[in-house]
């Protein structure tokens, strides 16, 4: 194929797009138009792919439309047929892809260099094609064990070992070491470091590949929001760092802003927890609380409830609160919730959902699955928006949630979760809490807000209580 | 080196613009931007698009081969996903039915 574009046309066309993404995200800033901003950024991307295609010589295009069918019917089965509560991993999925894609093409570019012209890699190339080869690999290999651990096939626990640290940093030795050669490309065994298919370059991309596993291995679930965000930057960088090996302007600006993006959501998720990042990917919490510990605080304190006492509080309640956590999504009790909360709604009350930044297993994760069960997104309120109105609260219902409703983190400054901004529930007149068994959180440590005078529990699963309480809630209308 | 220097121009307005645009997005659209971002990452599409089909060593069309399909699962699955999360979304008024 000719040259059908002119070189210009073809820059033109990805300012063109990169202007279309900015708007797009522009346009994710209210709920009312983000359809339309993620139509925009896809009309984007579809500009940036189609005048690439047009533009390059295609020398081999059975290849090139092959791998476009293929990864076109995969994503496309992926996203139609996954579950909602199935999204945390599938978004970690799609992350890796990103991120490893652009470690193949940073590869791929070495080795037509070294076909077409042969001797050393100019400077900038070889320092973007490895930054990008390090953050492209370890956001792959990341992303799956995240995946896997959100999805419950890799142990979800902490999974610590002596001399973790000292194994990470070998890892990263070996892959910077093996970055610096391809810069400095020295003539020490060049008949087999110098051969055509650029092995330093893939000893760089299996050692980060491995320090990917390494990293977020050790890492619990509930610190997940954190990596999917963390990840989600990476994979913006390792597109940016491709555009670099490619003089690209396209990549480097879309995969800026999906750097920035996902650093950002990372920040809000550290903050909502006070913690810092490096205690998050390197820390983690300490011992889980002993029984005698347990039992020193729950021992005849515990209130139980049923359903039916809960809908009698309901029937005389003005303002209700539901929390929700992650309990609330591996029970699938979105749509049961969501009803009662259509319910109330309809009969006057004032009703509000109190979502905790880190509640669930990535960001925003409690309001896409509230907003499947067709919750209004005006009832989702954030933590700042919901705490000052507690005390003026007849009734809140905690779901699934435990350390983000954890009073300790302002009462107690030796907790390991002190400092970290909760939902003040206690401030309410009454607090329902819906759990399956009093063990602890994430945090491992006990939840006083349990023992109180006006916290009544109810055992059982979510959406089985939820639906009880719906049940009565409409036997007594 | 004038190229290096353009596209450093870039990435730094770049991120600043990312950052003033993504800081205003509402923590309930948190899950839809990061699908959303995530497709706008297969944008390294265009240049598995540029490897596979130049067809310069086998070594580098297959790398470019996968690329391309895997950056195609992340453009094609990051945009759906985020179009049915976002339809989803609806405010003020409740739905019918």
């Amino acid at each position: 194929m000719v040259e059908v574009l002119s070189e210009q046309v073809v820059r033109l066309a990805y300012l063109l797009s990169a202007v279309l993404f900015i708007q797009g995200l522009r346009d994710m800033t209210h709920p009312r138009t983000a359809v339309r901003g993620n139509l925009v950024s896809a009309v984007g991307m579809l500009i940036a792919v189609g005048v690439t295609v047009l533009w390059f010589e295609i020398i081999s295009p059975v290849v090139l439309i092959g791998g476009l069918i293929v990864g076109g019917l995969v994503g496309a089965w992926l996203a139609v047929r996954v579950e909602m509560t199935q999204m945390p991993q599938l978004v970690g999925v799609f992350n890796g892809f990103g991120g490893g894609a652009s470690a193949l093409v940073a590869g791929a570019e070495l080795v037509e260099f070294q076909a077409a012209a042969g001797g050393s890699f100019p400077l900038e190339l070889a320092v973007a094609a490895a930054v990008s080869g390090i953050i492209g690999a370890v956001t792959l290999f990341g992303s799956m064990v995240a995946a896997g651990k959100l999805h419950g096939v890799i142990s979800t626990g902490a999974v610590r070992y002596s001399g973790e640290h000292a194994v990470k940093a070998a890892l990263l030795l070996v892959a910077v070491v093996a970055g610096i050669y391809l810069v400095v490309q020295p003539d020490l065994l060049s008949a087999y470091l110098h051969a055509a298919w650029v092995p330093p370059y893939w000893v760089l991309i299996l050692a980060a590949s491995v320090l990917g596993v390494m990293l977020v291995i050790p890492i619990g679930g509930a610190d997940m929001p954190v990596v999917i965000a963390l990840l989600n930057s990476y994979s913006g960088l390792a597109a940016a760092g491709t555009g670099f090996v490619l003089n690209n302007t396209a990549l480097i600006i879309a995969g800026t802003l999906v750097g920035a993006a996902g650093m950002i959501l990372t920040v809000i998720m550290c903050d909502a927890m006070n913690r810092s990042l490096t205690n998050v990917l390197f820390g983690g919490f300490g011992e889980v609380a002993t029984p005698e510990e347990m039992d020193e605080i729950y021992e005849g304190n515990i209130t139980e409830t049923s359903p039916e006492e809960l809908e009698m509080l309901l029937d005389t309640a003005g303002r209700v609160v539901i929390v929700p956590g992650y309990g609330m999504a591996v029970a699938q009790a979105q749509h049961a919730v969501a009803e009662l909360a259509e319910l109330l709604d309809a009969d006057g009350v004032d009703v509000a959902f109190g979502i905790h930044p880190v509640a669930g297993r990535m960001p925003g994760h409690m309001n896409v699955l509230l907003a499947e069960a067709d919750v209004p997104y005006d009832m989702m309120k954030e933590l700042t928006e919901i705490n000052p109105t507690f005390s003026q609260t007849d009734v809140v219902i905690v779901i699934g949630a435990n350390d983000v409703v954890n009073p300790l983190a302002n009462e107690d400054d030796s907790s390991p979760i002190s400092g970290m901004p909760v939902l003040n529930v206690g401030e309410a007149d009454t607090v329902i809490v819906n759990k399956r068994s009093l063990s602890p959180g994430f945090s491992g440590i006990p939840n006083p807000l349990f023992a109180r005078a006006n916290t009544y529990m109810l055992f059982g699963d979510g959406k089985e209580s939820m639906q009880d309480v719906v049940n009565e809630y409409k036997d007594s209308r | 080196m004038t190229d290096f220097i353009t596209n450093v121009t870039l990435f730094v307005l770049a991120a600043f613009l990312g950052y003033s645009v993504i800081t205003k997005i509402p923590a309930t659209l948190h899950t839809p931007l990061m699908s959303g971002a995530n497709a706008i990452t297969g944008i390294t599409l265009v240049g598995a698009v540029v490897v596979a089909g130049s067809g310069a060593t086998t070594f580098a069309t297959v790398l470019g081969f996968v690329a391309v399909v895997m950056a195609t699962v992340n453009v094609v699955g990051g945009y759906l996903v985020s179009h049915f999360m976002l339809e989803d979304f609806h405010g003020g008024g409740r739905r019918d039915g």
